[in-house]
């Protein structure tokens, strides 16, 4: 029944025999189809169990750039990448071990951006070889002579056969069975599979519940009977509740927990989904999501509810950011607290909306005309995008800053557990204090030694000024005269040193006292750069890593760290220029972007190692690129 | 003598039986050019505070930039002196907050109509509860001279010196296209009466009330309304018991249309005659939704809120 396409003894149909044990710590499964499959529900819940179970887990989405693609197209694939450790896993891996398959054509569009591991397990449904339209045949069996060229071991898998003895729409059910597959495959818990298809589908019907779970039934004993191994990752006891969730989830999470009760936005992808969430949720916590005319309204309508009142909140990406920019710059001059989120995608302009960069890092920073001094963090984890939330709303309030969360499509999308939180009160917006105002109390009563003031909110009696954008004096009035405006630029700009003098230095991840190479990274990039750092270091190779929160202003100490290695080098999902790449020299040569910001702070000689492959960096990449670039002397 | 903030307060608050005047809400001095039609408006503003007996620090003047924009600084209130054509975002915040605070909304033509056209238009959808002056004088003033959206076609200015080329946007037939729009008036700065009658409707008016106010530039635009001006009979009043009347100048403008100012497709039709000026309300409808009400929800405290999360937790527990 089963044709082995690259045959292999290891999956070979061994009906009868027992099946043969991969014991691993860690397997990377994909799980493909067209749009509108459900192969993401699928990988959703697998992962999700799987979390459950104790292994550690991170999960990406594959998605396509149309809503609606054509069936059957490569560009069209759609689904869940799913990597799963014995032990906690910090980014999405190098390549694929095994897939599930709805279509050879998303297969191929699998194997040819290079995702798939050289000898990747491929089931994949087998209906279209033996289709009545010749032109599908003929697909499938160029993409079978395709496939062929490396060693993958395929399994055909008649899926739509199997699903059409339980369900006349096979369209709506495959991904049940494959998960049931999958369940067998890896050994998962059928209780919990059941638990999470009855939570995954709670708005439905009890019939859809019960179509579900006959369908993961019968992959799970198809699997039993026609699939000679499994494959056991084993999973850890665990210690500490976890909580499982993207990125974008813990940033709304983090808002309600900061107490944040506005948050003005217009839609942008891979922002949104922030804002999804909030909208189903917000008005329970007595909070308003605010969908604008537009980015800038956004922002207008955030400053607006700040300056009456709590800190709010406007989230966006790139393309949103430059609309802002004008309004940030505002606040920033009346000192009006805000937080603003920024999920970064691929640019410039529309670029690559729904894939991962670093990219906004410098427009970020230096992007509002004039000098414009605010805070930028960035979070690193899907933990700290959590975290982070409570941090900026502190800090904005505190310095009447604006404060600029960085994530990016990686963390928005990733999937993984994490220590679930111990809520505290205290983090959460105070009341607005609408005590009257003193004749001495001005609207900008700069500290001298610090540059920050109280803020004064309508509603004080006593305290009616007028904020405004024009260069003003302490009390708001309107600069006329030479010395104001150098005096509340060095104010707005001495806040940042001051928070700076609260921040602790950041850990190096290896050997403190220094060695050949540190290698630099910022935001989502933490989990692969370690990773690579773990893998070279095992080889004997004196490198380490530091990875940056802050970025405006910078943590301090870092000057010191960095000159405690020979070679340093950032590694960031932005462009630079290759130092061996035509008419490239030292001088002209275009860095990455924290790369800059660090040779201009601390005089060091940064290299830069970037790419922009519209995907996470892969540890792998990192290791070669410390292996055979940095450390062989290809850069300075 | 030492006082603590306290205190002062408590003594301020003493003297707070006697009713605000004109002049509690004077701030600084105004900096417009000699003969600017926004002095007026101001005195009208402070007219209306003091008739309405608005409390100095529940009322906040947002606005844009433009000579109009500095309207804020000249008041004793709160206020906000923002960016060109975004003074509406920025009311909208406040008001979506902070419902209780009486929010103003100050802009002038090139502010509203051109670079802040966009949220002008989605503010009147809206419809939250604030008063919305469109201080119109058909040419930008602070940066000296642009043609703006309501320049009469023909006028000469510094960016386009062989006439502007094309005919003037009308803000009230805009104003009146857009749906759920609530208030829409127009005055005029030389009839303070009028200015006065109007802006107080215009704030006992729950939702966005958007006044357009004709005023003359002395320096840019002298002759734009020069004409009206001296002939009361290009001016038409719109009168009614549910928008305006001011019988003090009945006897200067004998033209008076009975208009209801319910009636959309009349108001349309006078917004877009050009034979007069039309002043008045020309479209009020109370029944409008607010957006701020729609979006009202329950004030949770910290410990209600970390209830509720420890809830939403428990859906993404492992």
């Amino acid at each position: 029944m089963t044709i082995s396409a690259g045959t292999t003894s290891a999956v070979a149909p061994q009906t009868g025999a027992p099946p043969a044990h991969l014991r691993v710590r860690e397997h990377t499964i994909e799980i493909v189809s067209d749009s509108g499959e459900g192969a993401q529900k699928c990988g959703q819940i697998f992962a999700a169990v799987s979390a459950k179970m104790g292994n550690g887990i991170w999960t990406v989405e594959i998605i396509p750039a149309e809503v609606q693609p054509p069936p059957r197209v490569p560009e069209g694939a759609s689904g869940n990448r799913i990597r799963v450790g014995a032990g906690p896993v910090t980014n999405w891996g190098d390549q694929t071990d095994l897939v599930v398959a709805f279509n050879e054509q998303a297969l191929l569009a699998r194997h040819r951006v290079g995702a798939l591991a050289p000898d990747a397990i491929l089931l994949i449904e087998e209906m279209w070889a033996t289709s009545q339209d010749p032109a599908i045949v003929a697909a499938w069996e160029a993409a079978m002579e395709e496939l062929s060229t490396r060693e993958y071991r395929i399994i055909p898998v008649p899926m739509q056969e199997q699903c059409l003895t339980l369900v006349e729409n096979p369209r709506k059910g495959k991904n049940m069975f494959a998960l049931g597959m999958l369940a067998y495959i890896y050994d998962r818990d059928m209780e919990r599979i059941r638990d999470q298809i009855a939570t995954a589908f709670r708005k439905k019907s009890e019939a859809v519940y019960d179509s579900n779970v006959s369908l993961v039934n019968l992959g799970y004993q198809w699997a039993q009977e026609h699939i000679g191994f499994r494959i056991d990752v084993p999973p850890a006891p665990i210690d500490t509740p976890l909580v499982v969730m993207n990125g974008n989830e813990a940033i709304g999470m983090g808002a309600i927990a900061a107490g944040f009760e506005l948050c003005a936005m217009y839609p942008i992808t891979p922002a949104t989904s922030v804002s999804h969430y909030l909208s189903e949720v917000f008005e329970r916590f007595g909070g308003v999501v605010h969908q604008a005319e537009d980015e800038i309204a956004a922002a207008g309508v955030a400053i607006g509810a700040s300056y009456a009142g709590k800190v709010a909140l406007t989230i966006t990406s790139g393309p949103g950011l430059a609309l802002k920019t004008e309004f940030l710059g505002l606040a920033i001059m009346t000192e009006t607290p805000l937080v603003v989120v920024d999920v970064q995608r691929g640019g410039p302009s529309t670029g690559l909306p729904t894939k991962v960069e670093q990219s906004d890092l410098l427009a970020a920073l230096f992007g509002q005309p004039g000098d414009a001094p605010h805070v930028i963090v960035a979070p690193a984890t899907i933990e700290e995008c959590f975290h982070v939330m409570i941090t900026a709303r502190r800090i904005a309030e505190t310095f009447r800053a604006v404060v600029m969360v960085l994530t990016d499509a990686n963390l928005a999308t990733g999937v993984a557990p994490y220590p679930r939180p111990t809520l505290d009160s205290q983090w959460q917006a105070a009341p607005i204090d609408l005590a009257p105002v003193g004749d001495s109390d001005l609207p900008y009563a700069w500290e001298e030694e610090t540059g920050l003031s109280r803020r004064i909110v309508p509603g004080q009696p006593g305290g009616m000024f007028t904020l405004t954008g024009l260069s003003h004096d302490e009390r708001s009035k309107v600069a006329y005269s030479s010395g104001i405006h150098q005096h509340s630029s060095a104010m707005r700009s001495r806040k940042l040193a001051v928070l700076q003098s609260v921040l602790t230095p950041p850990v190096v991840y290896g050997d403190e006292e220094g060695g050949d190479l540190l290698v630099v990274g910022w935001g989502s990039t933490k989990g692969a750069i370690e990773e690579a750092v773990d893998r070279v270091r095992a080889d004997g190779l004196k490198v380490s890593s530091l990875h940056l929160r802050f970025l405006s202003p910078l943590e301090p100490g870092i000057k010191a760290i960095l000159q405690r290695f020979t070679k340093v080098v950032a590694v960031e999902i932005n462009y630079s220029d290759d130092p061996d790449a035509p008419y490239i020299t030292e001088e002209n040569r275009r860095r990455g972007q924290m790369a800059m910001l660090l040779r201009s702070s601390t005089l060091v000689d940064v290299d830069s190692w970037t790419r922009v492959p519209g995907e996470p960096l892969r540890p792998g990449s990192i290791v070669t690129a410390i292996r055979e670039r940095v450390l062989s002397g290809g850069a300075a | 003598m030492s006082l603590s903030c306290e205190l002062l307060h408590v003594i301020q608050r003493k003297g707070s039986d006697e009713p605000y005047g004109m002049d509690s809400y004077e701030g600084a001095r105004a900096r417009w050019c000699a003969g600017c039609g926004d002095h007026g408006i101001l005195t009208a503003v402070q007219r209306l505070l003091a008739a309405e007996q608005l409390v100095p620090e529940q009322t906040v003047f947002v606005s844009g930039i433009g000579c109009s924009s500095r309207f804020p600084h000249y008041l004793k209130t709160y206020g906000f002196h923002g960016i060109h054509g975004r003074a509406l975002p920025v009311s909208t915040g406040i008001k979506l907050h902070r419902p209780e605070l009486s929010v103003f909304t100050v802009m002038g033509d090139g502010d509203c109509t051109s670079i802040g056209a966009a949220h002008w238009i989605h503010a009147l959808r809206y419809n939250v509860d604030l008063t919305v002056m469109m201080l119109d004088n058909a040419i930008y003033g602070l940066t000296k001279k642009q043609t703006s959206p309501t320049t009469p076609q023909g006028t000469v200015s510094n960016t386009q010196p062989r006439g502007s080329y094309l005919p003037a946007m009308n803000p009230l037939s805009v104003s009146l296209g857009v749906t759920n729009a609530s208030f829409v008036a127009q005055t005029a700065e030389w009839v303070p009466a009028h200015l006065y009658a109007t802006l107080r409707a215009a704030y006992q008016h729950k939702g966005t009330s958007f006044v357009r106010i004709l005023q003359r530039c002395p320096v840019f635009t002298p002759e734009i309304f020069a004409s009206a001006v001296r002939d009361p009979s290009q001016i038409a009043l719109l009168v009614h018991d549910d928008g305006v009347i001011v019988p003090e100048i009945e006897k200067i403008y004998k033209t008076q249309i009975h208009h209801d100012p319910r009636d959309l497709a009349a108001a349309r039709h006078y917004a877009e005659s050009d034979d007069r000026i039309h002043l008045g309300v020309f479209f009020r409808d109370p029944s409008r939704p607010r957006y701020e009400e729609t979006r009202r929800t329950t004030p949770r405290t910290p410990t209600e809120r970390n209830t509720r999360l420890e809830e939403e937790f428990d859906k993404y527990a492992v």
